[in-house]
């Protein structure tokens, strides 16, 4: 057993659906209890779909148990065919189904129904939702492709054609998938190719089935559509793309590689402007992100790729790197070896947030956890990842793969720091009435920084009830004996700016007890600050 | 299994004719009970035996409202879990072990079963005990099962005040008259109510749950307790087993409920209907004149309850009575007849009640009907309102305070709300 208070990932049937529910014409019959119908709110409302997923659950109840559990199954699956028509249907269990064994893929067989059905084995027990996920998605394509079907001649009748390709693993309920495609769509195109199947989001079984047609694919999402991907490499001798366009750097080197395997001249769109984001970055109001702290969770894929986008593209310090899903594990402790970090691989938010404190991150790029964490810390935050609640899934136009993802990535990581500008003014005014400390940065509103301010300190570990204290009375510390504040210390710490101030005083207080000081006094702080220059 | 039964093979006086289905049931199960469960009783942690869908459904449920460390979370069981059912034990012992050892505060632990629990037959009371005997006295260990094979929504919070109420202690037999509020009531609510029992003049006035589960408040055949919610069917069994008398009355919801309520408590402790006449007064006048606002807005338009929380027939007959709506079917995922008695009295003779659930069939209904609006679960909302039917998310009528006299425009404001956003959007 494991203990858990909150879960990255559902379940793996939780990941079928994501397959099911971005899909066109294909319905999914999951054995089922009552209340596990709870996952139709992911969709309906994170997402805001406007249908209901296209599953019926059968809805077993404990009187059933032993007696017609699989009758129930077999009403199911003929009353949901005549209903919703599917072209073809999804079978599985849930968590408690497995349990009883009926064994849906053999009920089903039985019942020789009119339409092709994908028999799902999805393990609740040992696997979880991007699994669930990569697995329908691959049974979808083993099931149902058109093994016939094979890539046009390159040279026909009116010359040359241009290189398609398909576009694997976005789904329902995915970080930015629905963006994300149609940028990589119109990157596609412009470089003269096209676009083959989408899948699984937007695709129906046709679409499947013509798979075989591509040149190559491209796997956008590797949790999602890698195992698909693997599978058409070996069936059709497809290869596979599997940068991950997230940044301007990954950008390019996914469209040398696109152009490498379609034989075409990357250079057009290697050209200088393709991406406001080098500019940006480039330009003066900038420099302040130097070397900024950020600390980077999520999903392997998006992890990795934001880290680089941190390092090469921002010129942040990556301070902490992880990921919830093991299986992609390798990929992170490979990328925390270029940024000479610790690699984090849990799905324990706990020890995320452990990790959180105790890197001192000025700003955290993750999930809806980190974001809940980073709140709690006082810490900026931006979302590069699923698991991402109703506020992801914005209304505006925001990939964030390809060169206008770049451009996007820019403004939302920057949008929750101090911006530069303004970093000036609270230095030069910060005694001014307006510039208190309460007063907080203008682009967040009231009330803000004040109390943020108060909690990132409240929170490092390294800082305890002594701040709280010393705020309130300065240089007096009656919690803690090992380290006292001189009064001119401490009001010169006063005089540092708040979004700033946890950071001196936390790195103030470590260097006097590395050099064995019982008392901070004014030249600490200022051997402290060229200690820790950088 | 469309065709009408009535229910207990007589056609009864007091309702309509009940549509039984069986189908898919689009409805939370009893697990998610924890989720108001655990606010209000602040001593005690709420530990799932489940599955990850388990932890995934409570968290999706309350969206995410982890601010703070809950008191609540899930053993999510494992493949090795299921190889032995020793091992699962030894398992859950080392789970609550960790529990206890970063939660030293707890005082009182809801092992919690669940659908995979069940089926497994991992015995819970057992477990309860040996981890109560393990832990006592600093912690209590009590179980009690939400697991959707046999609990629906609601009656997760039935099952976890049953589990309480062998545990509660027994009053002297002579003990004065004492009345038992029964059903977990935001605070403020509570409150309001304590305050008017006491200028009702009703003394020894308790509630279960309380805000502790370490004051359970004592019980026995003195003990008159009076429901707070209709969906109490296994906890008013275990009181009356316990000895305790059922104070039958509405549900105090709106100006006639609420009254009723409190005029039938009043009875039992045969305080002067003078008295209670011009206690109640300024408040009824207060609530009318909250409600009058909202009837101009929902008088004459129709209302569809999809099941959900069991509150739907109280509050349909509040709908119906108090603000004119017209009801179209009404339903609910289990009806109590016992308790239900003098609310399906006053429900419209036309109405459709519905018993059970067959999605499929009863969107076909609410797509026949085109009620003015329907009220439904998150999952149905956005989908009906994307064919043009106004929605109202059922589980905001649990989750906000929505008893008695001071809420009785808030509650008829949830319903006008969705209406009235509709007629000012002009996109």
């Amino acid at each position: 057993m494991q203990l858990a208070v909150w879960t990255y990932e559902g379940p793996p049937h939780v990941g079928a659906m994501r397959v099911a529910t971005a899909m066109d014409g294909i319905h999914y019959l999951l054995h089922a209890p009552q209340g596990d119908t709870y996952a139709d709110l992911l969709f309906t409302m994170i997402e805001r779909r406007g249908k209901r997923p296209p599953v019926t659950y059968t809805t077993f109840q404990a009187r059933d148990l032993g007696k017609d559990t699989s009758e129930l199954f077999q009403d199911a699956a003929r009353d949901s065919i005549e209903r919703f028509k599917p072209d073809a249907m999804l079978v599985g269990a849930s968590c408690t189904a497995e349990l009883i064994q009926d064994d849906p893929a053999g009920l089903i067989e039985k019942m020789g129904l009119p339409i092709p059905i994908v028999p799902l084995e999805l393990p609740s027990y040992q696997r979880k939702e991007s699994w669930g996920a990569s697995e329908t998605f691959y049974q979808i394509v083993r099931n149902l492709v058109d093994k016939n079907i094979r890539p046009e001649p390159k040279e026909g009748l009116n010359g040359k054609r241009r290189p398609l390709v398909n576009l694997l693993g976005p789904t329902a309920l995915g970080f930015r998938h629905r963006d994300d495609v149609v940028e990589i769509t119109r990157l596609l195109h412009a470089m003269g190719i096209n676009v083959n199947v989408t899948a699984p989001l937007g695709a129906n079984m046709a679409d499947i089935q013509r798979l075989g047609a591509a040149d190559f694919n491209i796997v956008l999402y590797p949790e999602t559509g890698e195992m698909a991907a693997d599978f058409l490499k070996r069936e059709f001798g497809q290869p596979k793309v599997t940068t991950v366009p997230i940044g301007v750097n990954a950008t390019q080197d996914f469209v040398r590689e696109v152009a490498a395997l379609a034989d075409i001249d990357p250079s057009p769109m290697l050209a200088e402007g393709q991406s406001r984001m080098g500019w940006w970055s480039r330009s003066v109001d900038s420099n302040y992100l130097t070397g900024k702290r950020v600390f980077i969770f999520g999903d392997a894929s998006h992890a990795v790729a934001a880290a680089r986008v941190a390092h090469e593209e921002m010129g942040f310090k990556v301070c902490g790197l992880g990921c919830y899903n093991r299986e992609y594990a390798r990929d992170i402790r490979a990328a925390a070896k270029l940024y000479d970090v610790e690699p984090l691989i849990t799905d324990d938010h706990l020890a995320v947030e452990k990790a959180i404190e105790e890197a001192h991150p000025e700003l955290v790029l993750g999930t809806q956890m980190e974001r809940h964490i980073a709140k709690r810390c006082g810490i900026g935050c931006s979302v590069i990842s699923s698991p991402v609640h109703v506020q992801d899934f914005p209304a505006r136009y925001s990939p964030h793969m390809g060169f206008e993802g770049a451009n996007v990535l820019f403004d939302e990581w920057v949008h929750p720091l101090v911006m530069g500008l303004e970093e000036h003014l609270l230095t030069m005014f910060r005694d001014d009435f307006e510039f208190h400390d309460g007063a907080g940065a203008s682009h967040l509103g009231p009330g803000h920084s004040a109390a943020k301010a108060a909690k990132t300190e409240t929170h490092s570990p390294t800082a305890n009830d002594v701040q709280k204290s010393a705020d309130a009375a300065p240089a007096a510390n009656p919690t803690d004996g090992l380290i006292m504040w001189s009064a001119d210390a401490d009001k010169e710490l006063k005089k540092i700016p708040f979004f700033v101030r946890g950071k001196a005083r936390r790195n103030t207080e470590t260097f006097a007890a590395e050099q064995g000081l019982e008392t901070i006094e004014l030249a600490t702080l200022y051997e402290a600050k060229a200690h820790y220059a950088r | 299994m469309n065709a009408p039964l009535p229910i207990n093979g007589q056609a009864s006086g007091d309702c309509a004719p009940v549509l039984k289905e069986r189908g898919q049931r689009e409805v939370f199960c009893g697990l998610t009970g924890i989720i108001w469960l655990h606010r209000k009783m602040q001593d005690a942690f709420f530990l799932v035996v489940g599955s990850r869908t388990c932890a995934h459904l409570l968290q999706s449920a309350a969206g995410v409202m982890i601010f703070a460390e809950p008191r609540f979370a899930t053993a999510i069981m494992e493949e090795r879990d299921l190889a032995g059912l020793a091992d699962a034990n030894e398992e859950l012992d080392r789970i609550v072990d960790q529990l206890l050892e970063r939660r030293p505060e707890i005082k009182s632990l809801f092992l919690v079963g669940s659908c995979p629990s069940e089926v497994i037959k991992l015995d819970l009371a057992k477990a309860a005990q040996r981890l109560g005997a393990k832990h006592a006295p600093l912690v209590r260990v009590i179980n009690y099962s939400g697991s959707g094979i046999e609990t629906t929504f609601t009656q997760g919070e039935d099952a976890c005040l049953a589990s309480l109420v062998p545990i509660m202690p027994r009053s002297a037999p002579d003990a004065e008259k004492s009345l038992l509020l029964v059903g977990s009531l935001p605070d403020i609510v509570e409150d309001q109510f304590m305050r008017l029992l006491a200028e009702l003049g009703i003394r020894n006035v308790a509630s279960l749950p309380e805000r502790a589960v370490a004051d359970l408040p004592a019980i026995g055949s003195n003990t008159h307790y009076l429901l707070a919610q209709p969906f109490l069917g296994d906890t008013g069994q275990a009181l009356d087993e316990r000895g305790a008398k059922h104070i039958s009355a509405l549900f105090p919801f709106g100006v006639e409920g609420t009254s009723n309520w409190l005029r039938a408590a009043a009875a039992v402790f045969d305080i002067d209907p003078a008295h209670v006449e011009a206690v109640l007064a300024p408040y009824q006048l207060r609530a009318e004149k909250a409600l009058a606002h909202q009837r101009e807005k929902l008088a004459g338009k129709s209302i569809f309850f999809m099941p959900d929380s069991q509150l739907e027939v109280p509050l349909a007959r509040f709908l119906s009575r108090e603000l004119g709506m017209v009801l179209t079917e009404v339903g609910t995922p289990y009806l109590h007849r016992g308790h239900l008695a003098e609310e399906l009295t006053l429900l419209p003779g036309h109405v459709q009640l519905s018993e059970g659930q067959n999605v499929d069939k009863q969107l076909d209904r609410v797509r026949a009907e085109k009620p003015d609006l329907t009220v439904c679960g998150l999952g149905l909302a956005n989908p009906l309102e994307q064919e043009g039917l106004s929605t109202k998310w059922a589980i905001e009528l649990v989750f906000s305070p929505i008893h008695g006299f001071d809420q009785a425009g808030d509650l008829a404001e949830l319903f006008a709300r969705p209406l009235r956003r509709r007629d000012v959007l002009r996109v």
